[in-house]
């Protein structure tokens, strides 16, 4: 079948897009230092990424061990405490998740599943990794600067936090935000590159409607992100001069401890505007390459298409257009004018019908299907059960009134850890089990796969769910210890100890993935080109791992949508995106 | 919260409209086989990457420079809010950006018509009135500090430093592509069409930073005070 | 195939957890019950959902897992089953919405009669100010601040004279009276939070914000700040004594006025140049 709008006469567009031409490599410096190879990119951003990751993960842990263990461990002070959170917060978010979702998880898989050769600005493209390194090291920096790195939390609320009350005011603060500026910037730099490959150098025939949701996810996000990150920058670089000029953006004047401070009438309430104006934008940002990502990984391991994949894709737009509108949800008790309540809780649960769309998608994707439980399709199924839980906890939240009780609780804790912490650190997992294969050519172990998934999932499930009934009672997020207080029950330090034990066990099982990663790379069963029998066009390259320039001599054509799983009459339960169709087959 | 706002329904609308040419609607099952690559009319070329990619970036720019004039309203309803005087240098400053961007338009008309001579010249002319734009700034600024209006002594004083300033960044960001295209014009021959669509990219760079300073200039001289009290008016 | 067992067991481990729970909402005491069933539907309603999703996918994951010779079933879409999901679910958020925005339009409606207080937080205590007998709060501002003057109360303002200062950190309120708490901090953001009348507001400096509440039981509440402010966060209490009207009445009498809280300082000042 061919488009009837294009006119017959015209000849097709020759399948070499557009002349890219290739960036060679000459030594092994440009090669896998200061590359210029999208694939490399992927594996320094991901790389980076787990890096910092773990070190908040161990700061996780200092954080649970205060709370289940207040005062007992000598070197956790309220200081080291709140700085804990903070660079936890702020690593996690920005720097772990955005950074492999993005510039991980984008760098790889855009450029192979459009068909493209490498990213369209393959220059740019590095400059972006190395100014996300230099602002990782600002930050990490910052541990070694008298004062350490700042304990604001991770919304960095001024006034709080570029005054004296709060550890890491000296350079912290400024190490942080400085660190976020360059952050931006080469986020900035990656994101146009991600957007551009995408409108730009898809390969004949790969229409926007036949690419996976894999793409359609990253793209939308990096969409996202790049009207998203201005907020922080201009949040970030107004409390940079506020701290730094003195000048009075967002610090009213106040009385510091008893000294006047010389400040006069900015407005805390300004800079929460601007914080969440890319705070909310960024659950998302996180969360739509993680939509993307499960959708792929349920429809290969079920062995069937995705269910209402336009639907699929208009909800990620929808999604991506109300993000922009709903950030006064995390201003309910601010202080700000109470009539926006009304606005932003509408806004905020009219997010919630797309996003329950996408749910219901994903498991009418398994009903009638041919299951198999691989270890990337586990961490799917574990990422759709906590995303549920995480989800729904959301519609508390998001309903003005009934978020009045909950806000700054452990029930918010425990909202956007199961929402945005876990459910995307399962995606994360499950596709580096999915496309291991195609990155090294040799598969990951299974069975320790399955342990590793376990363990983690329900861990997490059990560290998470019980945190929300804290919240219920009312314990507050934030608080370095609880102390005497009336309404908590002695249970309550109990439930914490349990927790504690239980992330401990989580955090050190995750020793199985990473032994599980080395060994593979060298000692894995051999995967051959496309192991899991996969239809999109990243598994049918010419060679494994994909050699530069991705398709040898001539780009692939492709013929069909990316879900052409079990299709009636094909011999085998799957036709890959590339392969022409056979004359006189019957048309699905 | 208006600017932003007014922001979004612009660059929501173009995206919307952009993704329904490109058949969002569509089956992709139903369709087998070879489908044109772009929808779009027969013999038209796909627009140059670095264009779109301007394009994309103008988005970001404006996204950005729409949240500072957002925090401008906000926080200019404050009681201590002071305006500092405009230095009368900023209209000769104005005029030097608009001739920039006159000069960059000819060069691109020049360039069309595979002008080199020309367009060597109105570069170099966009360039140096470029720079006695910047020049012109960092007067203004010393006008104001010699006044004794610190940035830290009112937020109007700092937002001003802050929007010049941030402007003033893009603009070098701007005379350094600039400068690039005009060292590709001084070896060429003749103009070939790379060439046309670098310095295509830089006359629409140069004319959409003329046209923030215009919005801006207007901000800070006060003409966009009746903004701010619509704004309020259709907030309560 | 005992995945299936598992995300079922997920699911009736969650329910058991909610049921036995020891960990609930405390005993309310405001006017602010609509906020708990506003909680108790969403509860409802979501959990419902929850429930549903998860025990279909386990239903699925058993009865289409992987057998020699499955096949799975080619459906690209059903427009008029996710049209109906699309419409089953936001009637679901209708059915949320609605009574929480109507309770949500009670909390920023505070009613005419209601007594006006005032609480000021500071790097890391609580203080309190009540109008005296004129009934009305002088204004303040911050530059007004000094050692003699913690809450920076204006000394030409009459209307503040007679105000009340609590700075103990001990708030006496009486029973069944509707209350609008305004706020008010000279440093950084706090928040006003009793977990047990459930409304709570931040404290930003530079405005003053506000929420009102009826106390409806009396008893002792500990108050707490909910929005972090540096290091001493946690150790920053103050208490509210909800008690009958008369019991209030001879605390309020009992309280020190910012006139008489000047002059007491100035006469203490001038004991101390006398030594």
């Amino acid at each position: 079948m061919t488009d009837a709008s294009v006119p017959q006469n015209v000849a097709p567009p020759p399948a070499e897009v557009e002349d890219v031409e290739l960036y060679h490599a000459h030594s092994w410096i440009t090669k896998y230092v200061f590359c210029q190879d999208a694939k490399v990119i992927a594996i320094q951003y991901a790389g980076t990424a787990i890096t910092v990751g773990i070190l908040a993960l161990v700061l996780s842990w200092v954080i649970r061990l205060q709370l289940a263990f207040p005062g007992a461990i000598p070197f956790i002070d309220a200081q080291v405490y709140y700085q804990s959170v903070t660079m936890h917060g702020m690593i996690m978010v920005v720097y772990m998740l955005t950074a492999i979702f993005l510039g991980g998880f984008g760098n790889y898989l855009i450029p192979l599943m459009v068909g493209a050769r490498d990213m369209v600005f393959p220059y740019v493209n590095m400059l972006s990794y190395w100014v996300y390194l230099i602002a990782t090291l600002v930050l990490v920096a910052s541990y070694f600067f008298p004062g350490g790195p700042t304990g604001a939390g991770w919304t960095l609320y001024p006034p709080q936090s570029i005054l004296t009350g709060t550890p890491g005011h000296e350079w912290g603060i400024i190490l942080m935000l400085v660190s976020l500026v360059l952050f931006i910037v080469g986020f900035t730099m990656g994101g146009l590159n991600y957007i551009v490959t995408v409108l730009q150098a898809r390969t004949r025939g790969m229409t926007l409607m036949r690419m996976p949701l894999t793409v359609w996810g990253i793209f939308a996000a990096a969409v996202m992100a790049l009207l998203a990150f201005p907020g922080l920058f201009v949040a970030g670089v107004m409390l940079l001069l506020d701290r730094t000029l003195g000048t009075s953006f967002f610090v009213p004047s106040i009385v510091e401890l008893g000294e006047h401070k010389e400040y006069v009438g900015g407005s805390p309430i300004l800079f929460q505007h601007l914080f969440w104006f890319f705070g909310h934008p960024e659950v998302y940002i996180v969360a739509l390459p993680a939509f993307g990502i499960v959708s792929d990984l349920i429809s290969v391991h079920a062995r069937k298409n995705i269910f209402g994949y336009r639907m699929m894709v208009w909800a990620i737009i929808a999604i991506g257009v109300l993000s922009m509108v709903v950030w006064g949800h995390h201003m309910y008790v601010s202080g700000m004018d109470p009539w926006f309540g009304f606005f932003f809780a509408v806004t905020t649960l009219a997010i919630a019908v797309p996003t329950a769309l996408k749910v219901y998608n994903w498991v009418l994707t398994l009903w009638h299907a041919d299951i198999h439980f691989t270890t990337p399709m586990l961490f799917a199924l574990g990422f759709l059960v906590t995303f549920v839980n995480g989800g729904i906890t959301g519609l508390y939240l998001g309903n003005v009134i009934v978020d009045v009780p909950l806000s700054a609780t452990l029930f918010v804790v425990a909202h956007f850890h199961m929402v945005m912490g876990i459910a995307p650190v399962l995606v994360i997992f499950g596709a580096i089990y999915h496309w291991f294969p195609k990155i090294t050519g040799r598969m990951m172990d299974e069975r320790l796969g399955k342990i590793h998934f376990w363990i983690t999932f329900l861990g997490a499930y059990a560290i998470f769910f019980p945190m929300h009934y804290l919240g219920v009672l009312g314990m507050p997020r934030r608080f370095y210890e609880m102390g005497e207080t009336a309404f908590v029950p002695a249970s309550a330090a109990t439930l914490n100890i349990v927790i504690t034990i239980i992330a401990l066990a989580v955090g050190f099982a995750q020793a199985i993935f990473f032994y599980n990663l080395f060994k593979s790379l060298k000692y894995g069963a051999p995967a051959g080109g496309n192991p899991w029998r996969a239809a999109s066009l990243e598994w049918q390259t010419p060679e494994t791992p994909p050699g530069h320039g991705n398709w040898g001599k001539q780009l692939p054509v492709v013929y069909r949508w990316p879900y052409a799983y079990s299709v009636p009459g094909a011999p085998e339960d799957y036709l890959p995106q590339n392969a022409p169709p056979v004359r006189g087959e019957r048309s699905p | 919260m208006s600017v932003m706002g007014l922001f979004f329904i612009f660059v929501f609308s173009v995206a919307i409209l952009w993704l329904a040419r490109q058949g969002v609607m569509e089956s992709p099952w139903l369709e087998e086989g070879e489908v044109a690559h772009y929808r779009r009319a027969a013999g038209t070329e796909p627009p140059p990457a670095t264009k779109v990619a301007l394009a994309i970036f103008l988005a970001v720019a404006g996204c950005l420079f729409s949240l500072l004039a957002a925090a401008f309203f906000m926080r200019g309803d404050a009681p201590d809010w002071q305006m500092p005087p405009i230095p009368g240098v900023l209209w000769f400053n104005t005029f030097l950006l608009a001739a920039s961007s006159v000069a960059l338009q000819v060069a691109l008309v020049a360039a069309r018509r595979s002008d080199v001579e020309r367009v060597k010249t109105a570069l170099l002319i966009g360039a140096a009135t470029a720079g006695f734009f910047l020049i012109g700034q960092m007067w203004a600024w010393r006008e104001l500090i010699e006044l004794k209006f610190f940035a830290s002594s009112n937020a109007a004083n700092a937002f001003f430093y802050l929007l010049t300033g941030v402007h003033a960044l893009h603009l070098i960001g701007g005379l350094v592509a600039l400068a690039r295209t005009t060292d590709k014009v001084r070896n060429a021959a003749c103009v070939t069409k790379e060439l046309t669509t670098s310095v295509e990219l830089c006359a629409i760079y140069w004319h959409f930073l003329l046209f923030v300073w215009l919005l801006m200039f207007a901000m800070l001289i006060g003409w966009a005070d009746g903004f701010g009290v619509i704004c309020r008016r259709l907030l309560s | 195939m005992y995945i299936a067992l598992v995300m079922v067991l997920v699911v009736v481990g969650s329910i058991l957890f909610h049921i036995l729970s020891p960990w609930r909402a405390t005993p309310i005491a405001s006017n602010w019950g609509f906020i708990d069933d506003t909680m108790g539907l969403t509860f409802l309603v979501t959990g419902a959902g929850f429930v549903a999703v998860i025990l279909f996918m386990a239903y699925c994951l058993y009865r289409f897992r992987h057998q020699p010779g499955r096949r799975a079933a080619y459906e690209p879409e059903n427009q008029k089953l996710e049209a109906w999901l699309g419409i089953v679910t936001t009637i679901a958020v209708i059915i949320l919405l609605a009574p929480g925005l109507l309770v949500w339009g009670q909390f920023i409606t505070v009613p005419k009669d209601a007594m006006e207080i005032e609480a000021v937080g500071a790097q890391w205590n609580w203080s309190f100010r009540l109008p005296g007998a004129d009934n009305q709060l002088g204004s303040s501002d911050v530059r007004y601040i000094d050692s003699a003057n913690a809450l920076g109360l204006s000394p030409a303002d009459p209307k503040g004279q007679d105000d009340l200062l609590v700075t103990a950190g001990e708030l006496h309120l009486p029973l069944g009276k509707p209350v609008k708490v305004l706020l008010r901090s000279i440093d950084v953001l706090h928040d006003f939070y009793v977990p047990e009348i459930r409304a709570k507001m931040d404290l930003v400096p530079g405005i003053v914000t506000y929420f009102w509440f009826t106390p409806t039981k009396i008893g002792e509440y500990e108050i707490l700040c909910a929005a972090y402010c540096g290091t001493g966060h946690p150790q920053m209490r103050g208490k509210m004594i909800v008690e009958s009207e008369a019991d209030f009445e001879a605390w309020r009498t009992a309280q020190q006025t910012f006139e008489q809280s000047r002059k007491s300082d100035a006469g203490r000042d001038k004991r101390a140049s006398a030594q």
